[in-house]
C-alpha cells in the first residue's frame, strides 16, 4: 500500500517538473504565505485538549492538557508556548515552556513539579516523542513560515474541497523527515492533511485536520488533529475543547521565572 | 492516628502545625461566592517496602529486614482573581512501621501566593529549587533536607519565607526573608541509615542568639540568555547543614550534638545548552565554617536519541564534585573529591518508562555509592518505582561509615488523586 501510494506520487509529480522547477518553489512558498498571513495577528490563545493516545490493538489512554500560545509579531522569532498536563495525575502541573526559534533549536524548559525544579532541556532531538504520544516535538511547536523550503507539487482533490498540495522541506537541523506533503484547502488556505516522509522516503505518518471552526470572525483552528503512525500502528488524536483568543496573555506568562508559578 | 503517638515530639508539633496553618487558610480564603475561586484537591498516597538484604552495624538498630512505610502527600489549592491569587496547602506524612525516626510529618507548602504585573510575591510555607546539577544540590539552601525521608537530599522541609519576585527583560530578581528556621531531622538511634553515633537532635547549638528564630536573608537573580541559563545568589544566615560534635554523657555515652553556624554562602549557577548537550556548573563560596572556602559540581548531560532504533533516548551523565571545606570546622561532606557517572534510559512510552543508574565514586578514598531508580506509570494513576542504593569501600574514617552495611531496596507502588 505504501509503495503503491509512492508510486503514485512519483507518477503524478513527473510532470510537474517539467513546468519548471522555480514556478512550482515561488507557488508553493506563495501558498504558504498566504495560509501564514491569513493567521496573523490571532495574538494569543489558550485551549484546552485531550490528547488520545491509541496503541496497535486499540487500547486508548488520554491525557488532559493546556496550551498557551503568544504570537510573535518578528517573523525572525518563533512563537511562545506552554504546555501544562492536568491528567495522567502523577504529571499534573508539569509544565514545558518552548521559546520557538526559525532554523536554531528552540529554547525549552522542563518545569517538574515534585522537586519545583525549571530544567533546561535539549531540543536537537526533533524527532523525540511528544509525552508519549505520535507527535514529534517538531510536530507541535512553532509551524513558521521560515522553517521550512516550499514546492507546489499539484492541485487535487481532498474530501469535499479542493486543495493545494505543497511540498515542505525542513531547512532546520536533526528533522526526523525529509519532506512533508501539505494539503491547504483553496478556499481558505487550511491545512487539511499532511504526509510525513522520514529519510528512506518513507511515509512515515499522516495528519489529518478536522472540525474547523472560526473564531473572531477570522481565525479557523481544526477541533480535531488525527496523527496516524504507519511504522508503529499507532494512532494520536487532539481533540480541543476549549480555544479563547487574544486573552490579553503578555511575554510574562511566557518567562521562564514564571514556570514555578504554572499549576 | 494512634501511629502519631509514637512520633517524636517535634513531629507532633509539626502536626499541630499544619492543622494551625489549615485553619489560617481557610479563615483568610474568600467566601464570597462572587469571588468565583475555584479549589482543587490533588496529591498521592504511597506504599513502600524498603529491604535492607545485610544485617545492621550497631547493637540496638532494627534487625528486620523489611521496612514497610506508608506515606502521605495531599495538595489542595484555592485560586481566585483568575489565577492571581492562589492558597496552597500541602502537607506531608509518612509512616514507617520499624524506622521510628523516619515516620514524620510535615508541612512541605502552605502559602498565599499574589501575581502581579511584572512581580510576585509568595508569603507562607514553600519550596524552592536552585541549581542544574545532578549529583548534589550545592547551590540549593533555601529548603532544610529532609534527611529522615531519604539520603539522596531530593527531600526537603518546608520553609517559612515572604518571597518578592521581580520579573523582566533582564532575568528574574527573587528577595527572600526567612523567618523560622527548621532543624535537620535525624534518624533515631534504632534506625537503619543513621551516623555511627546517635545525634542528640533536642540538644542543638546555635550561633545565632535567637536560635531558630533568625531571620535569614537570600537573593537571586537568574536569566536565560541565549543557550546560557544563569543564577547569581547569596545567602546570610543560619547553615541548613549542620556541624555534629562529638559529646560524652554522664553515664559515659558519647553522642553528636547539631550545631547551626551563622554562614554567608555566595553561589552561581550555569548551564550551557548546546544541541545534545547540557554543560553544567554549580560553584559556591561560603564564610562561616571555618576558613572561607569554596566548593563546585560541574560536567554534561549528553543524550544520545533513539537508540537501538526505537523511541528510547539514552542520557549520559558526568559530574565532577569538589570541596575544599575545612574537615575539623565545617559540617562533613561525600563530595569532596567525587565522580558522579550515570546513564539514564527513557523510553518515551505512553507509560513514561525511565531507569537510572551509576556511581558516586570518591577519587582518594575509593568509597562508591550505586544508585539505580527505575518508575513507570501504570494505568492513569498510579505507578511503580524500584530504587536500589550500594555502598563499597567504605572506610572507617568516611562520613557515611554509618550507614555502610544498610544497602537498601526500595519498592513503592503510589496511587494518585
Amino acid at each position: 500500500m505504501r509503495i503503491l501510494l509512492l508510486l503514485l506520487l512519483a507518477l503524478t509529480s513527473a510532470p510537474l517538473s517539467v513546468s519548471g522547477a522555480e514556478d512550482s518553489q515561488a507557488r508553493g512558498e506563495a501558498i504558504a504565505r498566504e495560509a501564514d498571513l491569513r493567521d496573523r495577528g490571532f495574538g494569543d490563545n489558550r485551549t484546552v485538549l485531550t490528547m488520545i493516545l491509541q496503541d496497535r490493538k486499540g487500547r486508548t489512554r488520554e491525557r488532559r492538557l493546556r496550551i498557551d500560545t503568544l504570537e510573535v509579531p518578528d517573523e525572525t522569532r518563533g512563537d511562545k508556548s506552554l504546555v501544562v498536563f492536568e491528567t495522567p495525575r502523577d504529571m499534573k502541573g508539569t509544565a514545558l515552556l518552548s521559546h520557538a526559534q526559525i532554523l536554531e533549536d528552540d529554547d525549552q524548559w522542563l518545569f517538574l513539579p515534585a522537586l519545583k525544579r525549571v530544567k533546561r532541556i535539549s531540543s536537537a532531538n526533533k524527532t523525540s516523542s511528544f509525552f508519549g504520544s505520535e507527535f514529534a516535538y517538531e510536530d507541535i511547536t512553532g509551524q513558521e513560515l521560515g522553517k521550512y523550503a516550499y514546492k507546489w507539487l499539484s492541485d487535487d482533490v481532498c474530501g469535499e474541497l479542493d486543495c493545494y498540495v505543497v511540498e515542505r522541506l525542513p531547512l532546520f537541523r536533526n528533522s526526523g523527515y525529509s519532506r512533508l506533503v501539505t494539503w491547504y484547502d483553496t478556499a481558505e488556505y487550511r491545512v487539511q492533511r499532511i504526509d510525513y516522509y522520514d529519510h528512506k522516503e518513507t511515509l512515515l505518518k499522516t495528519l489529518t485536520l478536522s472540525g474547523y471552526r472560526q473564531y473572531l470572525g477570522r481565525f479557523w483552528r481544526a477541533q480535531t488533529y488525527t496523527m496516524e503512525n504507519f511504522r508503529t500502528g499507532k494512532t494520536t488524536r487532539l481533540i480541543y475543547d476549549v480555544y479563547k483568543f487574544q486573552t490579553g496573555l503578555t511575554e510574562e506568562h511566557f518567562r521562564k521565572g514564571n514556570l514555578r508559578r504554572v499549576e | 492516628m494512634s501511629a502519631m503517638a509514637n512520633c517524636p515530639r517535634s513531629n507532633r508539633r509539626r502536626a499541630a502545625l499544619s492543622v494551625m496553618a489549615l485553619a489560617a487558610i481557610l479563615a483568610i480564603a474568600p467566601v464570597d461566592s462572587t469571588a468565583a475561586g475555584e479549589w482543587e484537591l490533588s496529591g498521592s498516597v504511597t506504599s513502600e517496602l524498603r529491604i535492607f538484604p545485610g544485617d545492621p552495624a550497631f547493637p540496638g538498630q532494627d534487625a528486620n529486614h523489611f521496612s514497610p512505610a506508608l506515606s502521605l502527600e495531599p495538595r489542595l489549592v484555592y485560586e481566585w482573581s483568575e489565577g492571581a491569587d492562589r492558597l496552597t496547602f500541602a502537607p506531608f506524612l509518612r509512616l514507617d512501621a520499624t524506622q521510628s525516626g523516619r515516620s514524620h510529618a510535615d508541612l512541605r507548602e502552605a502559602n498565599w501566593l499574589h501575581i502581579g504585573d511584572g512581580w510576585g510575591l509568595v508569603a507562607g510555607i514553600d519550596k524552592v529549587f536552585w541549581g542544574v546539577a545532578e549529583s548534589r544540590h550545592l547551590v540549593d539552601i533555601i529548603n532544610q533536607d529532609d534527611a529522615v525521608e531519604d539520603i539522596d537530599g531530593e527531600d526537603k522541609l518546608g520553609q517559612p519565607m515572604v518571597n518578592l519576585n521581580l520579573l523582566g527583560d533582564w532575568g528574574t530578581v527573587s528577595v527572600f526573608v526567612l523567618p523560622g528556621f527548621r532543624e535537620r531531622a535525624f534518624p533515631d538511634s534504632g534506625d537503619r541509615l543513621r551516623g555511627s553515633l546517635p545525634v542528640a537532635e533536642g540538644d542543638a547549638t546555635f550561633d545565632a542568639g535567637a536560635r531558630t528564630h533568625h531571620v535569614d536573608l537570600a537573593a537571586r537573580w537568574s536569566h536565560a540568555i541565549g543557550d546560557w541559563d544563569l543564577g547569581i545568589a547569596h545567602f546570610r544566615g543560619t547553615s541548613r547543614e549542620p556541624r555534629l560534635l562529638s559529646e560524652t554523657r554522664p553515664g559515659g555515652e558519647t553522642v553528636l550534638v547539631p550545631h547551626y553556624d551563622q554562614i554567608g554562602q555566595t553561589s552561581l549557577d550555569v548551564q550551557l545548552t548546546s544541541g545534545a548537550w547540557l554543560w553544567k556548573l554549580e560553584a559556591m563560596t561560603r564564610s562561616g565554617h571555618g576558613a572561607r572556602f569554596a566548593a563546585a559540581v560541574g560536567g554534561f548531560e549528553h543524550t544520545v536519541s533513539g537508540i537501538f532504533g526505537t523511541n528510547a533516548d539514552l542520557g549520559l551523565l558526568t559530574e565532577y564534585n569538589y570541596d575544599g571545606r575545612d574537615e575539623e570546622r565545617a559540617p562533613a561532606t561525600v563530595f569532596d573529591d567525587d565522580l558522579f557517572l550515570g546513564a539514564r534510559l527513557t523510553l518515551n512510552d505512553v507509560q513514561d518508562t525511565s531507569v537510572l543508574g551509576g556511581a558516586i565514586i570518591d577519587r582518594d578514598t575509593r568509597s562508591t555509592i550505586l544508585f539505580a531508580e527505575a518508575e513507570r506509570r501504570i494505568g492513569d494513576n498510579w505507578k511503580i518505582e524500584l530504587e536500589g542504593r550500594f555502598f563499597l569501600n567504605v572506610s572507617d574514617s568516611d562520613p557515611i561509615a554509618g550507614i555502610r552495611k544498610d544497602d537498601f531496596v526500595t519498592l513503592r507502588l503510589s496511587r494518585f488523586f
